[in-house]
């Protein structure tokens, strides 16, 4: 392997045991975390778990504690600085600031020339339907409009990788559904994504690969299909017959909710299952096997406590 | 590899100050604010003026206060003539005579009655004789105009004319008593100026980081540039607002200063002479600026509000004022180790230094000062960097544990 090879083959950030306190407050408890190039990675947790303090050392705003960090093969991320982009979960913008000016600002400070930052602004403030924002102080654009012009500012000097805080916090359902496609299109030019949310869905829809962060530590890491699979898929069944023989094949551990039957598909198979309810007089109207939800995996894999704070759908975002 | 990280790595401190820089030069330059700023010190200088103006004519006619005479008619010619003969010669110190009343013989009049019923502006009486005057007035007066009133008596009783003899006289530019005071003065005014500038302009410096605080715009640039960088940046952006400020009102103070028939000649050649004199206080001015400045940025950097910082103020202010009586002291005693102190001293230094340069034709002593000066400011910023990092993004060990562990060594490249 030659060394360019060597390097696409390095994944974009690998942290090892990231520990972070805050005076006596342990933040960030041994974080682990592989992102593979051109991926697109949600790090998921209710608030306070841990998130932003985890990509701000991923960031080198600060430094952790304990452990190591590699970004792009370098062991301090500053020296990659110009490959990343950051949009922070506070957003933040020079009010008085022109749209377009604060889009070329923020790729100056990450070595873009500013006429070119203007050029690249207007063809991103194009592509989103926000031209005519361009020459608006960031003022008298609504929040959303704020925004989208803040994530641009991110893009703006094309970076290898993209870290995103809560990038859906704030925006409407038509902005959220952008940003998803932006986001896509972006993993396909080949840029790696990482973003943290605590609303699963846009995990589930965007992510390759998650990590879980609960009380600063990362129980699961790895990819969504892999947290699904922690859990079992659980087996859904209508009966026409309420009691009988049949009820001795169903698990110990089945719900009852409505008409339905829910219970974890046996280790056994569907098969043996299948025949003792239709021995036992069951009455099958409908039968399904239903592979685990994200939601439910981050349930057994963080908890109820730390699901408690995570919100399942982007309508309950704050449209 | 290193290569490529240079290129990758955040931008050069410099060319990130100038970013940054340029951000609120424009900023500041273009907002309504500035107006104002460029307008504010005009304003005082304004009502300073026409104040003065008008306080000087009450005090000139509040102090210009007549002395009144009555006299025999013989006496009274002879001690107005006598009178104006020496103010012709004497000057103002010679009061204006009013003619109160030409006594018949067995006349009577009673100058106490005269001054207590406060009529004009008398401030004294004059009666009796040219051989015996008589002075009324109260007791300053008195000490005042007895001497004054006994001379043109004396001259008023002489029979033949008076016969003053010219002084032949050699005009020199100056001499060493007058060239040290006005030195001295220059390097006072001097100082005072540069106190006054750093004042005005070195406080703004103490809460411009809130805004990158309040709109959270501190994130992301302290994950794109260096700390020092973002410091520098607004130290700069800030002053070369505040010397187009000086600019506009130094043209503005130089216009009305020629209204008023002032000019730089009323002041002793500084030891530099002016040229240099000048081009030192821009640069101590720029030094002041920079040192108190990032000093200022640092503890501003430290609030979490608006009300924080101007909490701050006056603390800070005060901090000003003590530096600048450390240097005002150490100009009164030039050659001792006090002022030795003073310039040594990053905070005083500019001031101590700008008075030395008024004083004092040696110029190595600048570029030494100057270079110290560099130094601090360098220094203070550094650590200023440093503490914001520690204090507000908390970067780098926090409370316990704060060795750092070194969990495994990655196998490739050699990363600064």
């Amino acid at each position: 392997m030659d060394n360019a090879t060597s390097e696409q083959a390095e994944p974009a950030i690998i942290a090892r045991g990231l520990v972070k306190r805050f005076d006596d407050t342990l933040a960030v408890d041994g974080v682990d975390i592989t992102v593979r190039r051109g991926s697109i990675t949600g790090i998921l947790g209710p608030n306070g778990a841990g998130k932003t303090t985890t990509l701000r050392m991923l960031l080198g705003i600060i430094d952790p504690d304990e452990g190591e960090r590699r970004v792009l093969g370098h062991e301090n991320p500053k020296d990659v600085a110009r490959l990343i982009g950051y949009l922070p979960e506070e957003r933040g913008l020079y009010a008085a600031m022109k749209a377009i000016e604060a889009i070329a600002f923020m790729g100056a400070l990450r070595g873009l020339p500013l006429a070119d930052g203007r050029r690249r602004g207007r063809e991103l403030l194009e592509q989103y339907g926000l031209e005519h924002a361009a020459e608006r102080e960031i003022r008298q654009l609504s929040k959303g409009m704020a925004q989208i012009v803040q994530l641009l500012g991110t893009l703006v000097h094309e970076p290898q990788i993209v870290v995103l805080d809560e990038p859906f916090s704030g925006l409407d359902a038509i902005k959220q559904s952008k940003l998803e496609v932006l986001i896509r299109s972006l993993a396909d030019k080949g840029v790696t994504v990482i973003f943290s949310t605590h609303v699963i869905a846009h995990a589930e829809r965007l992510c390759e690969a998650i990590a879980i962060i609960a009380g600063g530590k990362v129980p699961f890491a790895g990819r969504v299909d892999d947290a699904r699979d922690r859990i079992p898929a659980q087996v859904r069944l209508e009966t026409s017959a309420e009691e009988g023989p049949w009820r001795d094949a169903l698990p110990a551990d089945t719900r009852r909710v409505g008409q339905f039957w829910y219970f974890p598909l046996p280790e056994s198979g569907i098969e043996p299952l299948l025949r003792a309810l239709i021995d036992g007089n069951a009455g099958i109207q409908s039968l399904s096997i239903e592979r685990a939800g994200l939601h439910d995996a981050f349930v057994a894999i963080a908890g109820e406590a730390a699901a408690a704070d995570m919100v399942t759908t982007p309508e309950s975002e704050d449209a | 590899m290193e290569e490529i990280s240079r290129k990758a790595g955040r931008l050069p401190l410099w060319r990130a100050a100038i970013v940054v820089a340029r951000r609120d030069f424009l900023a500041i330059l273009f907002s309504r604010a500035f107006i104002f700023f460029l307008l504010g010190p005009l304003f005082p200088i304004v009502v300073g003026a026409l104040a003065g103006g008008i306080g000087a004519q009450v005090q000139s006619e509040a102090l210009s206060a007549d002395v009144g005479i009555a006299m025999p008619a013989e006496d009274m010619e002879a001690m107005l003539a006598a009178r104006d003969e020496l103010a012709e010669r004497i000057g103002p110190a010679i009061p204006p005579f009013v003619e109160l009343q030409r006594l018949r013989e067995g006349e009577e009049f009673d100058p106490v009655a005269a001054l207590e019923g406060r009529e004009g502006r008398l401030a004294a009486i004059v009666t009796g004789t040219v051989a015996e005057p008589q002075l009324t007035a109260p007791e300053a007066n008195i000490a005042r105009w007895s001497g004054t009133i006994s001379m043109i008596a004396a001259t008023a009783s002489r029979t033949e004319a008076n016969s003053y003899p010219e002084v032949a006289s050699t005009i020199v530019a100056t001499s060493g008593a007058r060239e040290n005071r006005g030195r001295f003065q220059t390097a006072q005014s001097g100082m005072v100026l540069l106190f006054l500038l750093i004042m005005l302009l070195a406080g703004m410096v103490l809460s411009n980081l809130v805004e990158e605080k309040g709109n959270k715009i501190i994130e992301i640039l302290a994950a794109a540039i260096p700390m020092d960088a973002l410091f520098m940046g607004k130290l700069f952006a800030l002053l070369a607002i505040s010397i187009i400020g000086i600019a506009v009102w130094g043209v503005a103070g130089t216009v009305i200063l020629s209204l008023g028939g002032r000019s730089l000649s009323e002041f002793a050649n500084p030891g530099v002479g002016w040229p240099l004199f000048f081009t030192f206080g821009a640069i101590y001015f720029a030094m002041g600026y920079l040192l108190l400045g990032s000093i200022f940025l640092t503890i501003g950097s430290m609030a979490a509000t608006v009300r924080e910082v101007q909490t701050l103020n006056m603390p800070v202010t005060m901090a000003q004022v003590l530096v600048f009586f450390f240097a005002s002291l150490a100009v009164t005693r030039m050659g001792s180790w006090f002022e030795f102190a003073a310039m040594a001293f990053p905070l005083s230094s500019p001031f101590s230094m700008l008075a030395r340069a008024a004083v004092d034709e040696a110029i190595w002593p600048h570029f030494v000062a100057l270079a110290w000066q560099a130094l601090c400011v360098a220094v203070f910023i550094r650590v200023g960097a440093a503490l914001f990092r520690k204090k507000v993004l908390k970067s780098g060990p926090q409370g316990a544990g704060k060795k750092r562990k070194r969990l495994f060594s990655f196998a490739s490249g050699k990363n600064s």
